[in-house]
């Protein structure tokens, strides 16, 4: 319909009496071409999500081990899984990891970002910038492996808290039922709380300072003028650094499967590390594919609230 | 803004703190890497007699010439084909709007909510079937596809906020679509198609889920998949898995400082998009 108005007034007159026949044709040209350059991008996507996506779904109502027959089995997977401690629990991890991977980071982010966003101009700024990026580029693998080190007994971490004179709290973080997770989420910390910082300390550049100077005139505190102006105005950034952060925890693998590989026993078992074991080296590809979906559904439902919260200041 | 000096100094001392628990962490890993191979040092603890061999050791040990080929191999056609696809899909989404458009724009953007491990157990029996898996192609064609959620969004807000005029223009005199798109618009559009170049390099490169679903020799993986695969073998050397994982950042650390403001514009932009 768009070419159809362009073309409307800027036709020489030489072509008006065809007019009606030959932009219906060409239209339909338009339209079929410009349907002809989707269909590389649409074609690799059903091919590779779409149809992967509907299998997945399609294979968790069946009892299946990747080579024999496939058996109907209804719900039965999802009963299973909802049953099986190890299996549901990996949601349980997966929303203690939101706290560390999205809260943490999102919370402490918005206030360093607003002690720093006035003294990290200049050189000091944009290498202070460079360097809270660092862990966002690097193989989450890495950061697993880093951290499996720092973790570790003689690790960093124990090495600090014995100089400072903690030395009863040394343990083998990872190895611990009670603080694998919580060590997991840290690393998690480590990776997401520079983007989130650098994320929120760009959108508060573009706030316009008189708002400052008129709260302060007004005597506002610093608490004050961070309720009423920064977090109102930062809601479409403050929106994506949830987002972000939270498909990274629930959605979490990498630094998990490197560092525990979801032990010990199942306590950092997030949905990830079970679908990938269930379906690969158990060969229950119905369990697997019932955790699969839940995932999927889970991530949705906590993603649709904050999308539709942080939207209205976008526009 | 006036700035008070307190408040200044407060704020560098924060600024420096964080900067020192970002770098503390590689600052421990490396020296431990110079510690003599299969000992346990400390967390932060310079060696007697720096072990520089040990950089050799993981070098070999982690094939890293076989390693780097492939992943270069793996963003060099992961990449380029994202890029042309994506921006094809885009333009005509967002620009010549053809009819229906928006159940396009939801089937693609419907893509973003899903983690890869959701839709991984599928690709792995598919890319059986169809006789790929084990191949570096089978890490490529579902990153290509995987990307395209994003990489449609984001080509699709460059095209839908170019001027229509200049489509105009050039429709009357008498260009064709494939005028439109190769001649003006696509020279218009390198800011963001570089941007996303970046981004899909960085994201190949890091890939570790698929590279280990998909590939089982590790020498055909991405370098993320390849220190996985490390790791699982030298587990218990700490001074070689240090040096090891060391080696294998250093080309994204490369990459990063060289192009840190072009990186970090990107990330921002891809996350504030999507």
């Amino acid at each position: 319909m768009v070419i159809l108005m362009m073309t409307s007034d800027k036709r020489p007159a030489a072509f008006m009496t065809s007019r009606r026949t030959y932009l219906s044709k060409r239209v339909r040209r338009e339209t079929f071409v410009g349907w002809l350059f989707t269909l590389p991008a649409l074609f690799m996507y059903a091919f590779f999500v779409l149809v992967p996506f509907l299998l997945t779904i399609v294979y968790s109502f069946f009892r299946w081990n990747g080579v024999g027959p496939m058996t109907w089995v209804g719900v039965k997977n999802y009963v299973y899984v909802f049953q099986v401690p190890n299996l549901i629990g990996t949601i349980f991890n997966a929303f203690w990891l939101v706290v560390w991977f999205s809260f943490i980071p999102v919370g402490l982010g918005l206030i360093v970002a607003s002690v720093i966003h006035r003294v990290a101009t200049g050189r000091f700024g944009a290498v202070a910038r460079t360097v809270l990026f660092l862990p966002q580029v690097i193989a989450l693998v890495a950061a697993g492996i880093i951290w499996g080190w720092l973790l570790a007994l003689p690790g960093l971490i124990n090495q600090a808290l014995r100089t400072v004179g903690l030395g009863a709290l040394t343990r083998a973080w990872l190895g611990d039922f009670n603080w694998a997770l919580s060590a997991v989420g840290m690393v998690g910390v480590w990776v997401l709380l520079g983007f989130c910082i650098v994320l929120l300390q760009t959108g508060m550049t573009k706030i316009d300072p008189a708002l400052y100077e008129s709260a302060r005139l007004d005597g506002a505190s610093w608490f004050q003028e961070f309720l009423a102006i920064t977090i109102p105005l930062l809601r479409h950034e403050i929106g994506v650094c949830l987002t972000v952060t939270v498909i990274a925890a629930l959605a979490a693998f990498d630094i998990i499967w490197v560092t525990t590989a979801g032990g010990p026993g199942n306590s950092t078992s997030v949905p990830g590390i079970q679908i990938y074991i269930l379906a690969f080296t158990q060969r229950a590809i119905g369990p697997a594919s019932a955790l699969a979906v839940m995932l999927m559904i889970l991530v949705v439902i906590v993603i649709l609230p904050i999308q539709w919260l942080t939207r209205e200041s976008a526009q | 803004m006036k700035v008070a000096r307190g408040e200044l100094w407060a704020g560098r001392f924060l600024l420096l703190a964080l900067m020192a628990f970002t770098i503390l962490p590689f600052i421990s890993i490396f020296m431990t890497a110079l510690h003599p191979s299969g000992t346990v040092p400390g967390g932060l603890e310079w060696p007697e007699n720096p072990q520089w061999i040990n950089f050799v050791t993981a070098f070999n040990m982690a094939e890293m010439p076989k390693l780097l080929a492939s992943s270069i191999f793996i963003v060099l056609s992961v990449v380029p084909a994202t890029l042309v696809i994506s921006t094809m899909a885009g333009f005509a989404i967002g620009l010549l709007r053809i009819p229906g458009a928006s159940v396009l724009l939801f089937l693609f953007v419907f893509g973003l909510t899903l983690p890869f491990q959701g839709i991984i157990i599928p690709i792995y029996f598919l890319e059986r079937a169809i006789g790929i898996y084990n191949t570096r192609v089978a890490i490529a064609l579902p990153l290509i596809a995987l990307y395209m959620p994003f990489a449609v969004f984001w080509m699709r807000a460059h095209f839908v906020n170019m001027p229509s005029e200049l489509s105009e223009a050039a429709r009357v005199d008498g260009a064709t679509t494939w005028d439109l798109f190769w001649r003006i618009h696509v020279p218009l559009a390198q800011a963001p198609v570089a941007s996303l170049g970046i981004l899909t390099s960085i994201w190949t490169w890091n890939q570790f889920l698929l590279s280990l679903v998909l590939v089982e020799d590790p020498t055909q993986r991405t370098m993320a998949g390849g220190l996985g695969a490390f790791q699982g073998h030298y587990a218990n050397n700490v001074p070689l898995l240090c040096a090891g994982t060391i080696l294998i950042l250093v080309p994204t650390l490369i990459v990063f400082i060289l192009f840190q403001r072009q990186i970090i514009v990107a990330l921002l932009q891809g996350s504030l998009k999507g």
